[in-house]
């Protein structure tokens, strides 16, 4: 296939080939990104931010909560982006992308629980509560679930990918309804952080923190999904002669 | 400074465990879902090295 080069244009992930070169001399640095983030973010969130006047240490838990729940969110979008790209134009990249997000985005959602019901218990005296905020986080677990289970229990990768696209597309009512929870119902979970429309509500340390969280949550999603997918093309096109000379080349060449 | 010691530290002012619990929780499963993907891939490039030598 077209292993010579062709000029970087937006088509250029769109071809297994080109994607699986192109994202093994990038996820390095997507690496290097989530530690550097990382690295300065927990230092401000742990010895520049203050402590907070109501609640104490406890609200450190912020820095990977709210980053994880933004995560857990935005990949659903984009998976559910690209599961719908990969439908309507049978591309089979973008299923590939999709399916490479679903687990790291079910990871996150898994992560926004766990530190909420960490946060929620000193804060709030409970683990869990049946709010609206609450619930829609979980039903998003359960639609990462179900869509994995879903893609996974088809063998036939074009019409798993179909069906897949199918409850994505279906499940991403869920999203505004998680957003605009805190808005649309009484709910014990607080407001939003940060809005459009009005000041940030928390010291600008404690923002700075949040916001290099979510960049290094952000380049690792860019460098798990990236490598899940690289996974994926070599498990779906493994009958290709790009793949077989990509992986086996330099054996070959030895011969 | 915020701490006046690494015992404070890791006390984070009685809520300890609530914080620690969250970000073990975090870094573990961050870690070992690269791991995972990266397994994942060296199976996948098995399989193919194998595939080639039948």
């Amino acid at each position: 296939m077209n292993q010579a080069a062709p000029a970087l244009r937006w088509t250029t992930f769109a071809a297994p080939s080109r994607f699986f070169a192109l994202s093994g001399r990038m996820v390095p640095w997507f690496w290097v990104a989530t530690l550097a983030f990382a690295a300065v973010g927990l230092y401000i969130g742990f010895f520049v931010a203050p402590t907070d006047h109501q609640q104490g240490e406890s609200y450190r838990i912020i820095f990977i909560h709210v980053p994880a729940a933004w995560m857990s969110m935005l990949i659903y979008l984009v998976m559910a982006f690209w599961a719908a790209w990969g439908w309507i134009l049978n591309a089979r990249m973008a299923s590939m992308y999709a399916r490479a997000l679903a687990p790291t985005g079910a990871m996150f959602t898994f992560v926004a629980l766990w530190t909420g019901a960490l946060w929620g218990k000193p804060t709030w005296g409970t683990w869990w509560v049946w709010d609206a905020r609450l619930t829609s986080e979980f039903i998003l677990l359960l639609l990462y679930i179900g869509y994995i289970a879903l893609t996974e229990a088809i063998d036939d990768v074009r019409r798993a990918a179909n069906a897949g696209a199918l409850l994505a597309l279906v499940g991403a009512v869920n999203i505004p309804v998680i957003y605009f929870s805190v808005r649309w119902w009484n709910t014990l979970h607080q407001g939003a952080t940060i809005s459009a429309t009005a000041a940030p509500k928390m010291a600008s340390t404690m923002l700075t923190a949040m916001l290099l969280m979510t960049l290094s949550f952000w380049a690792y999603s860019f460098a798990v999904v990236f490598t899940r997918a690289r996974a994926i093309v070599l498990e779906q096109e493994s009958d290709t002669d790009w793949v077989r000379a990509t992986v086996l080349g330099t054996k070959e060449a030895k011969r | 400074m915020i701490w006046t010691s690494m015992d404070a530290f890791w006390h984070m002012g009685g809520y300890g465990l609530y914080v620690w619990g969250s970000y073990g929780v975090t870094v573990a499963l961050m870690v070992a879902e690269a791991l995972m993907a990266r397994h994942r891939v060296k199976v996948a490039r098995a399989a193919l090295v194998k595939e080639s030598n039948t």
